[in-house]
């Protein structure tokens, strides 16, 4: 019995195994060996130099690998301050309301990115939804919400949303009321169970949630291109910059790799620490 | 300690708020879609339904919806399959590397997405390969499997092995048993992948950007005349777009529901 399932676990595994290591490792690999040529090759057929980290690190690129992090810490910020409340009635409080809040949050995730936030463009923008109907009613405009640093991390945590909500949502779902109730009974106050029993008991999902936002916000680009205008840019546009315009594939494979080696090296480390047998329910 | 009627009615305001919130852009290119102007400015002073009748005789529109069907068309069938291995490799079975292999499938799922486009494009272009959409199946496969191997997993942690080795003892062949036993049973998480995967093929533009070469999916071609070249057309498009993913969300979860009730009336 017991071999039977190894073999066939093994077996089963394959396809998907196989299909990840020559479409997804694979590419990460050549990525990573393009990072050592000399500027603007384009084959592996030439010395290494790795003049193109050389420049990643004198060329100021810093500061858009800052904005990225920056914007995303912030972003991740907010939404576990947001979605906290609206989680813990999801886990708790709403019962049915419950269901109807899922499929009205996924269904948002089935609506291209782009779209939406080409929403908020029409939205937000001078002659806008909102800018449009407030000259329309006063009488008096002013300019477009548009194009600086906070409509960006508006726009993250916009987008980004769900993927705090769910698992704050699953995480407050494993606190067991009892240890609620007896820090009640006990005379805790509401802000002492919260900071000793929710907040600990919960940790997974707050740990789960936060991570997947933080490292989804930190490679966005539409966000920052659509809604940002040319207020700043982040490291995931320097990239495609690098790759397209730049013609230098180098360049681009070497910012790519520190974009990867940190959120690669923060998505591994998070995902180290998941139980993921337990997270989706296993018997 | 129950939660107050009071408070558990700010909260389901609060929910009622947040859900709002998340469909104010579509509303924002709803109206837009309906204003007559050629140049949209709100607030809209006339309303008309003569883009969408433009939309859909447009060869254009055609030749992209084209595209974007056969992408997430194949990308569905592929995910479905690969998708359903995989879930037993990864909740089912218990095989020596099995831990591995389930955080090896969440990298891609983290991973930038146009990075990883970037990054295919490299590839293809290292082997020899010239990008169309059929490379575009490629790239959402490698975001879209694992994920359908998720949803899979969650029905498959909840089946019974006993059930497959009842079958087994009665003299069932592995294969028997996997046609009798193990798909019936992960079927309806097999079809709400097969919906999860076409849903978000269709909508998906990052993956799309680098690896359709001259071909273009819808989100690819609204992306390009949001940034340049406003078109009247961008809104409408981009409506209908999100009319067909609601309208097959609805059918997967009005057939989900009629199945549910009708094994339930055969249980009782």
């Amino acid at each position: 019995m017991q071999r039977r399932d190894r073999q066939l676990g093994a077996l089963y595994a394959l396809p998907l195994g196989v299909f990840l290591a020559l479409a997804f490792l694979a590419p990460i690999l050549l990525v990573a060996a393009f990072s050592t040529m000399p500027a603007k090759v384009f084959s592996l057929a030439n010395l290494p130099d790795f003049s193109a980290y050389y420049t990643v690190l004198t060329q100021g690129y810093w500061k858009s690998v800052m904005w990225s992090l920056g914007m995303a810490l912030a972003a991740t910020a907010i939404l576990f301050v947001i979605c906290w409340p609206l989680a813990y009635g999801m886990a708790k409080v709403f019962g049915r309301f419950s269901l109807v809040l899922t499929i009205g949050v996924v269904m948002t995730l089935f609506v291209s990115e782009n779209i939406r936030l080409f929403g908020w463009v029409l939205t937000l923008m001078k002659g806008g939804l909102i800018e449009g109907y407030v000259r329309h009613w006063t009488g008096a405009g002013f300019d477009g919400l548009l194009y600086n640093v906070p409509i960006i991390v508006f726009g993250l945590c916009y987008v980004y949303l769900p993927f705090m909500l769910f698992p704050l949502a699953q995480g407050i779902a494993m606190v067991p009321d009892d240890a609620r109730q007896a820090a009640y009974d006990l005379g805790a106050t509401r802000w002492q169970i919260l900071r000793e029993i929710e907040l600990p008991l919960a940790m997974p999902g707050i740990l789960v949630g936060s991570l997947l936002t933080f490292v989804l916000a930190a490679g966005a680009i539409a966000e920052t291109k659509l809604l940002g205008g040319q207020a700043v840019i982040v490291i995931a546009e320097e990239v495609e910059t690098a790759f397209t315009y730049g013609q230098n594939w180098p360049l681009g494979a070497a910012l790519a790799m520190v974009l990867i080696a940190i959120v690669g090296g923060i998505a591994i480390w998070g995902i180290g620490k998941a139980d993921l047998d337990r997270m989706m329910g296993r018997r | 300690m129950k939660t107050s009627r009071f408070a558990a009615w700010a909260l389901v305001a609060y929910g009622c708020l947040i859900l709002a919130f998340l469909y104010v852009p579509l509303v924002s290119v709803g109206l837009a879609s309906i204003s007559k102007a050629r140049y949209l400015s709100f607030p809209i002073r006339r309303y008309s339904y003569d883009w969408y009748g433009e939309a859909l005789a447009s060869d254009t529109v055609r030749d992209l919806l084209v595209i974007s069907l056969k992408v997430a068309g194949i990308v569905t069938v592929v995910s479905m399959v690969i998708g359903f291995l995989g879930a037993l490799a990864f909740a089912r079975y218990s095989w020596r590397f099995r831990k591995t292999y389930q955080k090896l499938i969440l990298l891609p799922i983290f991973f930038p997405q146009t990075v990883l486009g970037l990054a295919l494009l490299m590839w293809f272009n290292t082997l020899g390969v010239v990008p169309s959409w059929k490379t575009a199946v490629i790239a959402h496969l490698v975001w879209i499997a694992p994920i359908a191997t998720l949803v899979i997993s969650i029905r498959a942690y909840s089946f019974d092995p006993a059930l497959e080795e009842a079958a087994r003892d009665m003299g069932a062949s592995t294969w028997d048993t996997l046609r009798e036993v193990t798909i019936p049973l992960l079927m309806p998480g097999v079809v709400s992948a097969g919906l999860f995967a076409f849903l978000l093929s269709w909508g998906n533009f990052p993956l799309s950007l680098f690896t359709t070469g001259a071909d273009s999916t819808l989100p690819e071609w609204l992306y390009a005349k949001m940034v340049a070249g406003y078109s009247p057309l961008v809104p409408t498009v981009g409506i209908l777009t999100v009319c067909t993913s609601a309208v097959l969300l609805a059918v997967g979860l009005t057939a989900a529901w009629i199945f549910k009730r009708a094994r339930a009336a055969r249980v009782s």
